[in-house]
Order: C-alpha cells, then structure tokens, then sequence
C-alpha cells in the first residue's frame, strides 16, 4: 500500500498497538534541557528506576542561560539551582550533556542538526514543542510534556495516538527579499494559529526542495504555531550533503547503509493524505506579525485588519484584546512605525545561514540610534562560525550587540527581557502576551526584515531599503 | 495518581480563544524542580497588576468571588504554544478538576490527561449556552459515561475520550506503569532492528 513519509516512519517504530488505544512508540533520540526534565528525573527516581537507554539521550542548558559572561555563575538564583539540577541528574544517570561552557553547547534544537545527531528516518522527542524543527531531516520530531520525557527516560518509548497527516505544497520560486521565514508565517497566517491541530504536516513541493537545511528547519520549527504536532520534509541531496561528516554522522560503511535506507525516505507518488493544501511561492511577501499569536501576521506593507470587519464573534473579541495589547489600530498600516528592540535569535532564526544573511544587509551600514539591536547565536558553534567569518566585526561596526549562546529574549527566561510597553522585532516563532517580557511586544519577522529594521528604527519593507553607497 | 470519575461543580468562565500556556504559566515561574506550588502563579499576568500578588486585577474571573468552583470553561484552542507541563500542574495545583473548551491544543491535552485533569472538549454551541449560563449554574461530568450536562437545563453532550486514557482516569493509572510492563517486548523490539 502507498504510504506517507510520516507512515513509514512512525510503521517502523511500532513496538505495540493497544486495541481502541494508543501504540507503543519507540523513541531514537531523546533531547532535553534543564527545564522540564528536573520533574522527570525526580519520577523515576521515586519509582526506583533507571534511566533505560541513556546512550539515547542528549541534554543541554539553553532556556535559562545568560547570554554574557557564561563563565561566572549564573546570578538568578533558581535559574542556577535549575542548571546545577541538570548536571547533578545527567552525572548520575549517565546522560551525555554539553553544559554551559562546552564547546557544543547551544539552544537544543540547533546542536541536534549542527552534530549530526538528528539523522533521517528517527523518531525524535524533546521536552519542548519546538522540537519539531528535527523534522526538516526527514524524521519524526515533536515535542512532549515532562510526564513523556519521565516515559522516556522509563522506557525509551511513549504511548501516541496516531496523528492525521498533511501535506502543504509550495510550488515556484521565492520574490526577492522573501526568504523561509516568510513561508512559514504566510502559511500559519492562512491557515491560522489551531489550523493544523491533530496532523502532522509535511512540507512539500519545488519552494521547499531549493531551500537550504537551515532553512528547512525554519519552517519545521513553526509547525507547532499552526497547532501541529510536527513537521517534516523529505530528505534528499540537500540533507545528505549537511549530514555528512558533522561530529555523531555515521561513517564509512556505515554511511553508506544509511544513505540507502534514508534514499526510501519519501510520500510515494499515490500516498493519500488526510489534508492538502496548495500555495503559490510567488504570492508570498516579506510577512511581520501584529497581533498575539503568530497567526495574526500578514505582508508588512499591507494594513492591519479591523476588528469590526471580522464576522465571528471569538476572532473579533481575539483580535481586539490583540490590538489593544499591542497598542496597534486596525486599518493602519505597520510600516514607518517606530521600534525599540531588534532581536535576531532562537531556535527558528539563530543558525550560520539566517546570520549570514543579516551581515550581508548589514555590512557598511549602522542601526539606527533609537533602537537596541541583539544577536543571540544559536550555539558556540555558530558563535565560533561567526568569528571565524568575520561576520562579528560587521555587527559590531554596525552598533549591534552579540551575545552568547541560548535562548535568550525568545522567552524571557533568562535576564534578556524587552521592557513592559516596547516594541520587538523578533526573528523568534512566538508573539504571545508576555512572552519576551512582562508588558512586551513583539512583531514577528524574518532575519532580513528584522535587520531592515535594525537599520532604520522603523518597520521596514526590505525590499525598499537603499542600497550601500560605495 | 488519584481516579477521576465524576465531577459536578460550578464553573469559571474564560470566553476567550487561543489562551496560550505562556498565559497559564509564564516562563519567569518555570524554574522550580518539584511539580507542586504552581496554582499560585496560574494565569499571573491577567491575575494581577504589576506583577504584584498584592493587587488583583479586579476584572479577571479568578479575582472575582461570584466565580468558583473545580470547573474552567474556556474559549476554543484552549492551551497552545508552548509544551510546559507547568500548565496543566498550575491547573491542578490551583484546583481545577476539567477544563472544558471546544478545542484543545495536542500536547497540552496530553499533559492534562497525564496529571488527571479532563479536557472535555464540547460543541461550540453547546460552550455558548455554558458561557451564557449564571453563575450559580453547575455542571456535571461523568467520565464512565463521557457525558457533560447542565445541571439546570438537563441539555447533555458526550466527550470523546480514547477508552484506553479512560481507563487509566477512572483507575488513577499512569501511562509509566503501562510501558514499565511492556520492557520485554520493548527489548525485542530493540534486538530484531538491529
Ligand atoms: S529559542 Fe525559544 S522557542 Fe526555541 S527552544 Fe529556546 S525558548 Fe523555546
């Protein structure tokens, strides 16, 4: 029978069905990170377990790390005692972890892909719901609560439901100054921010195949914007290429055994799917977002929606309660508008690529004075990377601000808050009340339009901005 | 984990839609290492005014007497975002037993029902005659039976809910104690990959 990539993957790890009920799902690799496993560890311990297949597991500190002077101990308190946490727990149960200060140290879903440890065809669980980027590899990613990583760490295995899958297809090539980001903001935008709850989406189609690795992953990441459990892509020559050679990729013999199990790796030509949908790469802009979940975005040179324009009671109460968070007026437009902070960072923006892809807006221009501009590498592999490229000396001549590794003000976990009433342009995945800072706000974008706007202190068309002068 | 049968309580209503789990719980609480002490913190930012316990926010339900109960009744796409279990903890922790909305996000259903907390998830019509409702109106859940009812209008509405997640509710057993007992086979599962 014609299968699904999604089939083939998830058939494969089957360990059990239960008759009316979920099936035993085992799990390849196991991430996690020092906020939501601390409550896992104490589970098995209480029930006098041990972590089954700690070989399987890989831990990092991301979330509540600060982004300067890493070498001196974390000054919050909890936040220390939950990375001290993290260690002790990793040390005992055997748990490889690359902590504060090794050199792959990183926010968990950069460093999965960057050591080659996310491998098509895996089945991939991580206590966080961004772990759907892994997916961009051809696997089966998706993010899980401590209760699972407990299950895990018991088991090696989870017991799922079977998740509906679709497939949304972006046929053509990209605009100027459109780049992944874009895609996937124009597709949460679409189908909006529930849109695609109970399936597990695969990306398709001519747009996606001439994208980088980078940028696939982009697009994964924010599967679970749109309510998704996951999002995948096809393997092909792209991801073979990145694969190859990274620190924890199989080698020699090996390399070639996988090679032709990963080449299987596809929808077959007459698979059903329990979804479609079809978008034009053509008909996608340069997309920010103006409201409070990441499906209230749209082109950034088009004019916020009027709450009264909006026929369904709910949406219109959602989009006012929006807007008068934001501080924002339906029917005006967000270009020209005044910005306080630009943050290019997180899991959905913070790898070599999107960096590089800033420096070259960047290089010979300075930000505006009004405005704060951090860049947060995705790991210490991309900090070095950057370093190595002499993109840091760009940033640094332009007036940005480079940190270190981690989450960052993707969160406002860690010290790195937007202050209460101030506007963000933030290359990170969520725009949600509070989420970088009590009171903050956050306009959604791609690394290109995040450093338009860095340069000009105001929302920005990239496509208008003047060139360098030489 | 304690069985979970029946409830029959008031309720608090949240009429809005999308209430994401950085809402229930936002990240500044998420650095605690035990899963209790999280109800306090539950919704903060719309509970209170400036970050301060000392001032409520007198227009949010939580802050307002004439709500109670161990029933939340909330807007549709009820608890996306994030994946933090934190939330369905806070939930918990604060005293709700169910939460009923017409839409539930994936993982934080998983979560509920991991901690035995039922989303029940209802038409959106019948979520309308619950939100118009007073507030001295009970509701009635019956797990075995999947049923929701309005006490004072006897209008009813069934639940899905996987019989096998049924189970483990109306018992108090836990997915752990399931998979534990299922080493072996995961064990041969294991060998015959390799
Ligand atoms: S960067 Fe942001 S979204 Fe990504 S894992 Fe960290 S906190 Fe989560």
């Amino acid at each position: 029978m014609a299968k699904t990539l999604f089939d083939k993957i998830w058939d494969k790890h089957v360990v059990q069905e239960i008759t009316d009920g979920p099936s035993v799902l085992y799990i390849d690799k196991h991430f996690i990170h020092e906020v939501t496993s601390p409550q896992a560890f104490k589970g098995i311990e209480n029930r006098g377990l041990p972590v089954f297949r700690p070989q399987q597991v890989v831990a990092t500190a991301d979330h509540n790390v600060p982004t300067l002077n890493q070498h001196l101990p974390i000054k919050d308190e909890l936040s220390r005692l939950q990375v001290e946490q993290l260690i002790a727990n990793c040390k005992k149960h055997h748990i490889e972890l690359y902590g504060l200060g090794h050199p792959f140290q990183g926010i968990v879903h950069v460093i999965g892909p960057e050591l080659g440890i996310t491998q098509p065809g895996m089945t991939i669980v991580c206590g966080d719901s961004h772990t759907s980027t892994h997916g961009a590899f051809g696997a089966v990613a998706f993010g899980i609560g401590t209760s699972e990583v407990e299950m895990v760490f018991a088991s090696q295995c989870l017991l799922q439901t079977k998740p509906q899958v679709m497939r949304i297809n972006i046929e053509g090539e990209l605009q100027p100054g459109v780049v992944s980001k874009d895609i996937i903001l124009h597709i949460i935008a679409q189908i909006t921010a529930s849109g695609a709850t109970g399936y597990f989406v695969e990306y398709a189609g001519s747009a996606i195949r001439s994208l980088s690795m980078e940028a696939r992953m982009t697009i994964c990441n924010m599967s679970i914007e749109m309510g998704a459990r996951g999002g995948m892509i096809a393997p092909d020559e792209t991801t073979f290429a990145y694969i190859k050679g990274r620190q924890f990729a199989p080698g020699g013999v090996q390399w070639d055994k996988k090679l032709s199990d990963w080449k299987e790796l596809y929808s077959d030509a007459d698979a059903v799917f329990d979804k479609e949908i079809h978008i034009n790469a053509a008909d996608i802009q340069p997309m920010i977002t103006y409201g409070t979940n990441p499906g209230l975005g749209m082109p950034v040179n088009a004019t916020i929606p009027q709450a009264d324009s909006i026929a369904d009671e709910g949406e219109r109460k959602n989009l006012t309660k929006a807007l008068q968070y934001m501080g924002l007026e339906g029917g005006k437009p967000l270009l020209g508008m005044p910005i306080q902070h630009v943050f290019i960072g997180s899991c959905t923006n913070s790898r070599i690529e999107d960096l590089r892809l800033v420096a070259g807006l960047v290089k010979g221009r300075k930000k505006s004075e009004r405005v704060q501009v951090m860049i947060v590498p995705g790991s210490q592999q991309v900090a070095r990377q950057v370093q190595a490229e002499g993109l840091d000396q760009i940033f640094r001549e332009a007036g940005f601000e480079i940190r270190q590794a981690g989450c960052s003000a993707c969160l406002g976990m860690n010290e790195d808050k937007i202050p209460a009433g101030e506007y963000c342009i933030s290359t990170s995945n969520r725009n949600f009340e509070g989420r970088q800072g009590a009171g903050a706000r956050t306009l959604l974008a791609s690394p290109l339009t995040a450093a338009a706007a860095a340069i000009t202190g105001v929302v920005t068309d990239v496509r208008t901005l003047a060139p360098v002068e030489a | 984990m304690t069985p979970l049968q029946k409830i029959q309580d008031r309720f608090v209503p949240l009429p809005m839609e999308n209430v994401d789990t950085d809402q229930i719980i936002p990240a500044r609480f998420l650095k605690a290492t035990t899963r209790e002490g999280f109800g306090k913190n539950l919704f903060r930012d719309w509970r209170y005014l400036n970050d301060n316990p000392d001032t409520p926010k007198p227009d949010f339900v939580l802050n307002q007497s004439q709500y109670g109960g161990d029933i939340l009744v909330a807007g549709k796409n009820f608890g996306c975002g994030s994946s933090r279990e934190h939330a369905a903890w806070a939930l918990k922790d604060y005293g709700f037993k169910a939460v009923v909305s017409s839409f539930f996000a994936d993982i934080f259903k998983n979560n509920a029902l991991n901690n035995g907390l039922l989303p029940v998830k209802v038409s959106d019509a019948f979520l309308a005659e619950i939100f118009a409702l007073d507030n001295a109106a009970t509701l009635s859940i019956d797990v075995d039976k999947q049923t929701i009812t309005i006490d004072s209008t006897g209008a009813t509405e069934s639940f899905e809910i996987n019989i096998y997640k049924k189970t483990c509710l109306l018992n108090g057993y836990d997915d752990i104690d399931y998979l534990i007992s299922q080493k072996e086979k995961i064990e041969a599962f294991e060998a015959q990959r390799i």
